[in-house]
């Protein structure tokens, strides 16, 4: 519930009453942002009053009439132009002609009632102006949430970054140090580890491009006959050396070609992710398995492992940006923490979903929705051939 | 040939360093063993406690972790109270990011940050070894 503060200026009392007593027992639905709005109205007998209350404190909508004794309704106005507040202002004029209309607009009225007028007037008018108000308030509340969400990636962005570097440094420090004695062979440890450290930073800027990419709308999308399957396979292939090296195998299922309307691009970033995260999220001698099935339409992608798994607080806040879950289990694993980030937008480019179950000390199953854009959910597109 | 292990009247002093980033454990942990102490390490506010409910350090050195912004200041705390003569170096890269400044500076300060020094990362060994020697020697 909020409340809107009027201020009803007028020299006539018996008009003063008659809005107070509209407005009192009124209250206004805002449906977009389903906020209810009721109203509180105060009185000034005269322009000068009015003045001296608006700058005091400025009410919400300003109900004057154009012609009082004393200054004017469009002096008042002319007086409170450039104000710093949001008041928006309703003349009141006593025979309705356009000019006086448009004078009232061209100094800053919102809009206009003619005297005389019905109450169901004065609560159509007055609601207009109310949910503009909650509107514009919902808007800045909005703009200012995304500057906030703005500062916080840049922040946590500036957290990822500066890790790497600091952690490199610290080796170097190390090395130039001889902290660990004559024997250069005493260093491969840590320089491999620096290189890990790297990659791992090299990673989170070739995410942060992806992502950039795929939330500004830019990209270049080309939608194609996709092979699902033989996606998969590719990038199984680049991940081959991973996988041996930490001793899991990769699986797909079927054999034979799926295919999608699709930007193979934003397909290969889906594979690629869920499958690294499967292999870096595995124990020794662990499998990866890849099942693609589709049904009327939508594709679904499913990535189990065999890994540490994750608890359910852990998965609830897994999606996020920058989201890592961190614990003993992960902590010499390097990621950027957008690879999930970016699935689940590209998920949404195709009206889709990411979800993932998991059990601790199990594996995880990671499942993306795609829904093909070639082929629309209430029936099978012609064939293109 | 370091002196400190060849001094067999006193037992190496313990140090339990906390941080999430396994890298900065391991380069700390190897420099400080070098230089003669005893060091416990841990990833994580869970793992630090199940090392204090075992273990008496002669120092911690705590992260403020960035991850879960609490659990730093949250395990000062925790070692504060269970014994208030541990000594307790908070290590922090919030300063250089957020431009967030605090410090140990004023008496407000020292008040609810509950560490006894503050360093800001990325930091040299030298830097905490001089600081530990320093609240070791008090």
């Amino acid at each position: 519930m909020e409340t809107i503060r009027v201020l009803v200026t007028d020299d006539e009392l018996g008009m003063r009453l008659g809005v107070t007593r509209t407005l009192r027992d009124f209250t206004v639905q805002v449906a977009d942002v389903h906020d209810e709005v009721n109203f509180t109205v105060d009185q000034a007998e005269s322009g000068e009053r009015a003045l001296e209350i608006i700058r005091q404190t400025p009410p919400d909508i300003l109900l004057l009439d154009h012609k009082m004794p004393g200054i004017s309704g469009l002096d008042v106005l002319d007086q409170i132009h450039g104000l710093p507040c949001d008041m928006l202002t309703i003349m009141i004029t006593a025979y309705a002609s356009i000019e006086t209309a448009v004078t009232a607009t061209k100094r800053g009225a919102y809009d206009f009632l003619a005297k005389p007028f019905t109450p169901d007037e004065l609560k159509s008018t007055v609601r207009k102006a109310a949910t503009r108000l909650v509107l514009a308030k919902q808007a800045r509340k909005l703009a200012e949430e995304k500057r906030q969400v703005r500062f916080q990636f840049i922040r946590v962005l500036g957290h990822e970054l500066q890790a790497p570097l600091n952690a490199v440094e610290g080796y170097l420090q190390m090395i130039k140090g001889r902290a660990l004695g004559g024997d250069p062979a005493a260093y491969d440890e840590i320089l491999d580890r620096s290189i890990v450290r790297m990659e791992g930073m090299r990673k989170l800027i070739a995410d942060l491009l992806d992502l950039t990419h795929i939330e500004s709308g830019q990209r270049n999308r080309q939608l194609a006959e996709v092979d699902l399957r033989q996606v998969a396979c590719t990038a199984m292939e680049t991940l081959l050396p991973r996988a041996a090296s930490a001793n899991v195998s990769m699986h797909v299922e079927p054999g034979a070609p799926l295919t999608m309307t699709a930007d193979r691009g934003e397909i290969e970033m889906v594979f690629n992710n869920l499958l690294s995260n499967a292999i870096k999220y595995n124990r020794a001698g662990g499998r990866v398995d890849i099942a693609i099935s589709k049904h009327e339409g939508a594709v679904s992608i499913a990535v189990s492992d065999t890994g540490i798994g994750m608890d359910a607080e852990e998965t609830a806040r897994l999606f996020g940006e920058f989201v890592r879950i961190r614990n003993e289990k992960t902590q010499n694993i390097v990621g950027s923490g957008l690879g999930l980030s970016i699935v689940k937008k590209i998920a949404l480019l195709y009206n889709g979903d990411a979800r993932v179950e998991s059990r601790p000390d199990v594996g995880s199953t990671f499942t993306v929705v795609l829904h093909d854009p070639g082929q629309p959910p209430n029936g099978p597109a012609a064939d293109a051939n | 040939m370091t002196q400190e292990t060849n001094t067999p009247n006193r037992d190496p002093r313990t140090v339990l360093l906390v941080d999430d980033d396994g890298d900065f454990l391991f380069q700390q942990k190897v420099q400080l063993e070098a230089a003669g102490f005893h060091v416990l390490t841990a990833a994580g506010q869970r793992q630090a406690e199940e090392i204090l409910a075992q273990h008496r350090p002669d120092l911690a050195v705590v992260d403020l972790m960035m991850d879960n912004p609490d659990t730093g200041f949250t395990l000062c705390y925790r070692i504060r109270k269970k014994d208030p003569s541990i000594p307790v170096i908070m290590v922090t890269s919030v300063n250089s990011e957020t431009g967030l400044e605090f410090d140990m500076g004023t008496d407000a300060e020292r008040s609810w940050i509950r560490a006894d020094a503050l360093l800001s990362k990325p930091i040299r060994f030298e830097q905490l070894k001089g600081e530990i020697d320093r609240l070791l020697n008090n």
